[in-house]
């Protein structure tokens, strides 16, 4: 099956190398690199306004639908805080599609591992309660969660590597064996059978809940996702692991030949993946939920392969993507009350901006406008 | 002891035959497509679709067989929107499989709201068990007229692959798109009609989910079966009777949890449940290797690799 190695922005840096710079070096990467913004941007546009023809078909107002949006997602400081809020584990999701997409990897294993993370967090936290100083079981829960989704994916990417497993479908179906683990220990050993409505763990107690972020209504997640975001940039664009996982992803069998760990730095792009979704799954437990439960599983996995689609794989353009999308979620249950639309009408959104986004790969390379003059026979 | 053990294997056989039928469906929509060299991996949405369609058609109209027609139809419509997307340039038809899942669910989810409640016709079975006297015999062995078709497809499928001209077209395509060109043969056509009739497979499929069994429709309905028909393709090395072995084998594993159920072991019932997932990635794993391209695989999908 096809691992063509989705077109990274950052490895023309490899090219780079060695040509004599001219004069105007800076304005050609500029008009280069404005195709991997316009296009993004255009097929966005294109969606909305599909999306506005859907409205109009099924007799509701496009217009109202962005007013809601707008008020129910970025409107008001509540709820821009509400969207920032949310966005936590997308930037994070989708942090676990995009280190692999580097390497030609689809993983789309992100829902799967935030649930195992935030379950591993919340099962582990119970029997320290009242024993442990709450930063230690804190830190012990993250690390427990981020080592639980990294084995998940991890594994997805060792299949890959020693058996030439798809890891597509083999990370999709460790998601719905997760979510079966997660509702077996929720449902069965581990309920709180004080609580009858929902099945749910016991609850981890408020001592080892994670606060705000001082003088927001935002939880620590979301900055951790940012310092996520500028490090894993880095590790992937500025280091020798990056540079080796580059090529890699580039042209596999000539990292082959040249001697690289090619299956280390699979698992190990596959492990940190799953690592920042088992981190989206313990923030969600220890600052939203306060519990595991059926509720981890809210498709937050599945809304990060599209912004990490979105941000064509660029951990820096990750975080404004992801809030986009925060803000659309955030506003869903808005949308549902006022405009008398079902909850699903976010993803029939999601479902036209990824089709038409793919869509829209075709047109990389087909404006001379972007290409610099005598530029324009390369490629 | 023994009792309940004749109960689990009579209620896995008629399972079998039961959960199987949509697996088959969406296989041989996918061997079809992947025959002619492109993977579509939205059909876990085509599934969805599939089966809230049928659900809404049998109820509007009161005939349950229109209802199939509908959710085929609306299957194709899917499938030519991957097949004319993925004949562009450039673009990675696994991602597209992936972006149409989504639009697939999300389509099915918004327009099957108002359709969870009410109950609509259903499919009738056969009773082909009028000769057994035990009541669990008899509820097993009533097998939905949907599962021979599905069986008479791939028999037709596998036949025609072999033995015609279309097939010829169809395996040319998937073995070298080059060489086919060189033929005169439009690759991107060919590919468009494959996933588009693949697509109408698995609507019907999802049709099977609403309309037969379990025979209502919610947004639990399908949880990867339409995923696991694809990894059960290459299980079954391309080849629609070896789909429908496999589909079988499938809807065993998929009966396990329910059967267990029905004798009043509910201990582990999630564990089951996840029992064809753990079976499909085992299977997988087993049959897939790194050093070379599975046995029978189309040459285009190989070269992909």
């Amino acid at each position: 099956m096809s691992d063509a190695p989705i077109a990274s922005g950052a490895s023309a840096g490899v090219v780079e190398i060695g040509r004599p710079r001219p004069a105007s070096e800076v304005a050609m990467r500029l008009r280069a690199n404005s195709e991997y913004v316009v296009i993004p941007v255009l097929a966005l546009a294109i969606a909305s306004g599909l999306f506005a023809l859907f409205l109009l078909a099924v007799g509701k107002s496009p217009i109202d639908f962005v007013a809601y949006v707008w008020r129910g997602g970025f409107g008001t400081a509540f709820s821009l805080q509400n969207t920032l809020q949310r966005s936590a584990p997308l930037i994070l999701t989708a942090l676990a599609v995009a280190i692999p997409a580097r390497i030609g990897l689809i993983m789309i294993g992100g829902e799967g591992a935030l649930v195992l993370g935030g379950f591993a967090a919340a099962a582990l936290a119970i029997p320290m309660i009242g024993r442990a100083p709450p930063l230690v079981a804190l830190g012990l829960m993250s690390a427990a969660a981020i080592a639980v989704g990294a084995l998940w994916v991890g594994l997805a990417g060792f299949l890959r590597y020693a058996r030439g497993v798809n890891e597509t479908i083999s990370s999709l179906l460790l998601t719905y064996i997760g979510i079966a683990i997660m509702n077996f220990f929720v449902e069965g050993p581990m309920r709180d059978l004080s609580n009858p409505n929902k099945p749910s763990t016991k609850p981890i107690g408020d001592a080892y809940m994670v606060g705000k972020i001082p003088g927001t209504e935002v939880h620590w997640g979301f900055a951790v996702g940012l310092g996520l975001c500028v490090a894993l940039y880095f590790l992937m664009a500025r280091t020798t692991f990056g540079f080796a996982a580059r090529v890699t992803g580039g042209n596999y069998r000539a990292a082959l030949a040249q001697g690289l760990p090619v299956g280390r730095i699979i698992v190990a792009c596959s492990a940190i993946a799953g690592g920042c979704a088992g981190l989206a799954g313990f923030f969600e437990v220890v600052a939203i939920q306060g519990r595991a439960n059926a509720s981890l599983a809210a498709g937050y996995g599945f809304t990060g392969i599209l912004v990490s689609f979105l941000a064509r794989h660029n951990p820096l353009v990750i975080p404004p993507v992801a809030i986009l999308f925060g803000g659309i979620v955030a506003s869903g249950g808005l949308i549902q009350r006022r405009m008398d639309l079902p909850d699903a009408t976010v993803l029939v959104l999601q479902g036209f901006i990824f089709v038409v986004l793919l869509t829209s790969e075709t047109l990389y390379g087909r404006f001379a406008i972007f290409r610099p003059a005598g530029e324009r026979d390369r490629r | 002891m023994n009792a309940a053990f004749d109960t689990v294997l009579i209620a896995m056989l008629g399972g079998a035959i039961r959960v199987s039928t949509p697996f088959l469906f969406v296989a041989l929509g996918e061997c079809l497509t992947e025959k002619s060299g492109r993977v579509n991996l939205g059909l876990e949405g085509t599934l969805v679709l599939g089966a809230m369609v049928a659900y809404a058609f049998s109820y509007q109209t009161g005939s349950p067989w229109l209802g199939v027609l509908a959710a085929g139809v609306a299957g194709s419509a899917l499938g030519a929107m991957h097949g004319s997307i993925c004949g562009l340039p450039r673009v990675n038809d696994v991602a597209v499989g992936i972006a149409m899942m989504l639009f697939g669910v999300g389509l099915a989810f918004f327009f099957g709201k108002p359709y969870i409640q009410p109950s609509a016709p259903r499919l009738a079975s056969i009773p082909l068990g009028f000769w057994a006297s035990g009541a669990n015999v008899k509820s097993a062995l009533e097998v939905n007229p949907l599962f021979f078709v599905g069986v008479l497809i791939a028999l037709a499928m596998g036949w025609s692959l072999r033995n015609t001209r279309w097939g010829l077209i169809v395996r040319a395509v998937g073995d070298s798109a080059p060489a086919a060109r060189a033929m005169g043969i439009s690759v991107n056509g060919v590919r468009l009609l494959t996933t588009t009739v693949g697509g109408f497979l698995a609507g019907v499929g999802g049709a099977f989910l609403s309309l037969s069994y379990p025979g209502s429709w919610n947004q639990g309905l399908s949880s990867g079966q339409g995923l696991m028909a694809v990894a059960l393709v290459i299980f079954a090395r391309w080849n629609p009777l070896r789909c429908v072995l496999a589909a079988l084998l499938f809807g065993a594993a998929g009966a396990l949890g329910p059967s267990l159920q029905a004798i009043g072991v509910t201990e582990g019932y999630y564990f089951f449940n996840a029992a064809p997932y753990i079976l499909t990635l085992g299977i997988m794993i087993a049959t897939s290797s790194a050093k070379h391209s599975v046995r029978d695989m189309p040459g285009e999908l190989a070269m992909a690799r």
